[in-house]
């Protein structure tokens, strides 16, 4: 049984003749090698594959449909929220005003792009709660790292120098802990309760005068919603410390909970998943960053300020003092703030707290039509996302989590995350987003079931699965362990590769 | 699963081959295949100092990184070198030829912290 499947093709370096070409490459002027100092110079012309350029386009554009995409299958990968991106953000990032504008123009000439991030940072606080916020962070994670050097810069301000612990729960995404060591903070990490949510007595007893902030995402990666939160939050601050609400779950709560007013005091926003901008790979992202009113002073530079003629302008370097300083060159990366901002002016208010109902209700249908076929751990009303387990039916069978996903490929479905949160045993966690049609639910949850009863009749058959993708199953254990990194000549008359 | 009767284990699944003043550890094969297949292992540098339940290093699978600790605490005196070509040991001899360091023990008296094979069986029937 071959890995490669038969609608792989060979690579450009195999496909290359000598002396084939496309366009029509000027010669440089006559002399012009000689400028070049000897030593600069290559003694052999590099081995660039030949190819035409029907090739190299038929190349790539048979490549890119072997690829699933939110565009072209549902894609129900709980956690990273592959919700569908509307082209309308598309075209409002791709207007030339938004789109040409060089990252130097002064002030006078940025206004309309300006005015627009102003607005996106009010809507941002209002739909957090929050008295402010920054759009500078490029990513998520970036954004947490921004959220924690703030609250290190104000318990330092304070001389408050003692609190070199980050609580976190053991159902925490994994930047989380990255985040706080980055920081230059101790992670301890404190476990969940039977239920699945937060063991706020366990956080009672972890937090003391060392504590300098909690993490805590709300919904929790499994889905649930903290429903003890204020409690917990009020024991953070009796201690002293900082919260941190990680909003990778935003997109479950729209309209509905605001962890500014519940008592947080930094988030970041994941505009990817609650605000349908590209997922990486669909160019620069974005991670916004909320404070509450005592952290205001600590924001990066340089804010988005409105001048009292109704003017914008950006902040100058140096401006406040108590700034943690730059984290993104210019302005962020605009572009897909762009994309954000469509999506919030499309939608209105209660357009996204419907969005956020409508996941809700598409993830608890989806849980309720599987719970006879998995089990799941956590039985009670779920947000946005459910963990669904196939311990059982590995017992009974032999056949993985794993195996089920791979299977999942082959009856045309993305699979969901497997072994995340890894609190579950043999855990699934399913994220439909709100896009998706019943009939859509309904074939995925079919396709679920159809792979539990073949576990049970042929688990050759899903051990061994996909078996209909352009590539069988891969050995990641010898990939992780002795990567392959670059592409190599086979044998024979194939082009040499450019060493 | 067998669980060696000559051995004492932590609740964080590492195991301890005590002898005399020095200590042999790994973890478990539990735990191995909770992880799945091992594709790398972090171990500290010989001569460092591991306090007891701190981590001592990482172990990364297909399926997850994770964290280390010492069900004991000493001075790191020798490394398992074969791990860093050929982590897949720990898969295959986890109480074997997967071991991780060994410690010279700081203080014997934290071995009674520990569980014996009857109570590390029990652990890992409950979760």
């Amino acid at each position: 049984m071959g890995v490669v499947g038969e609608r792989l093709q060979p690579s450009l370096f195999e496909r290359s003749r000598p002396g084939r070409g496309g366009g029509k490459i000027p010669h440089p002027p006559a002399g012009a090698l000689d400028r070049l100092p000897a030593g600069a110079r290559r003694e052999q012309p590099p081995a660039l594959p030949e190819l035409n350029e029907p090739e190299v386009v038929r190349h790539y554009v048979n490549l890119s449909q072997l690829n699933y995409a939110v565009d072209t299958g549902f894609y129900p990968l709980g956690s990273c929220t592959m919700k569908f991106n509307p082209k309308l953000n598309e075209w409002a990032a791709r207007l030339p005003g938004f789109a040409t504008l060089h990252p130097l123009a002064p002030d006078e000439v940025a206004q309309g792009t300006l005015e627009l991030l102003w607005e996106l940072e009010g809507a941002l606080a209002e739909i957090g709660g929050m008295r402010a916020v920054s759009l500078q962070p490029a990513a998520g994670a970036q954004g947490e790292l921004t959220g924690i050097l703030m609250i290190r810069a104000y318990h330092r301000d304070r001389g408050d120098t003692d609190r070199t612990d980050v609580l976190v729960p053991d159902s925490s995404h994994g930047t989380n802990p990255a985040t706080a060591t980055m920081a230059g903070f101790r992670t301890v990490t404190v476990p969940s309760a039977r239920d699945g949510g937060v063991d706020v007595d366990a956080f009672r007893a972890a937090l003391g005068p060392r504590t300098a902030a909690v993490m805590i995402t709300n919904p929790s990666t499994l889905g649930l919603f903290e429903k003890r939160i204020g409690e917990l939050l009020e024991a953070v601050h009796e201690a002293g410390a900082l919260a941190y609400m990680d909003g990778a779950n935003l997109n479950a709560i729209l309209g509905r909970f605001k962890p500014g007013e519940a008592g947080f005091d930094v988030m970041h926003f994941n505009v990817h998943k609650t605000f349908s901008t590209p997922h990486g790979g669909g160019g620069p992202g974005a991670g916004p960053v909320g404070v509450g009113e005592r952290l205001v002073p600590y924001l990066p530079e340089p804010r988005v300020l409105r001048e009292p003629d109704g003017s914008f302008r950006l902040e100058r370097a140096g401006e406040r003092a108590t700034s943690i300083g730059r984290l993104r060159s210019y302005a962020g990366n605009t572009g897909v703030l762009v994309r954000a901002y469509a999506y919030i002016r499309a939608h209105g208010a209660s357009g996204l707290r419907e969005v956020s109902d409508d996941a809700v209700l598409a993830a608890n249908y989806l849980k309720h039509r599987l719970r006879d076929t998995y089990e799941m751990p956590y039985d009670r009303p779920c947000k946005h996302e459910f963990v669904a387990s196939a311990a059982t039916i590995k017992r009974r069978t032999g056949v993985r989590t794993l195996d089920i996903a791979k299977r999942l490929i082959d009856h045309g479905f993305h699979p969901p995350t497997i072994y995340f949160p890894l609190i579950v045993e043999e855990g699934m966690l399913i994220e439909p987003t709100e896009t998706e049609s019943l009939e859509t639910l309904d074939a995925f949850a079919e396709a679920l079931i159809e792979i539990a009863a073949e576990a049970e009749r042929d688990p050759a058959l899903v051990r061994e699965a996909p078996h209909a993708a352009p590539v069988r199953r891969l050995d990641e254990a010898t990939a992780a362990r002795q990567p392959n990194l670059r592409w190599r000549p086979m044998a024979g008359d194939t082009m040499p590769c450019p060493d | 699963m067998g669980v060696p009767t000559d051995l004492r284990y932590s609740k964080d699944h590492e195991w301890v081959r005590v002898d005399g003043d020095g200590a042999t550890i790994g973890i478990t094969e539990y735990a191995a295949a909770q992880l799945g297949d091992v594709v790398f292992v972090e171990l500290p540098d010989p001569g460092s100092t591991l306090d007891q339940f701190g981590t001592f290093g990482v172990v990364e699978s297909v399926k997850a990184v994770s964290d280390l600790f010492a069900p004991v605490a000493g001075e790191v005196v020798e490394v398992n070198g074969e791990l860093a070509g050929r982590p897949e040991l720990v898969n295959e001899e986890p109480y074997g030829a997967g071991w991780m360091l060994r410690l010279r023990i700081a203080d014997a008296a934290q071995l009674e912290q520990l569980l014996d094979a009857p109570a590390y069986e029990q652990l890992i029937s409950e979760t």
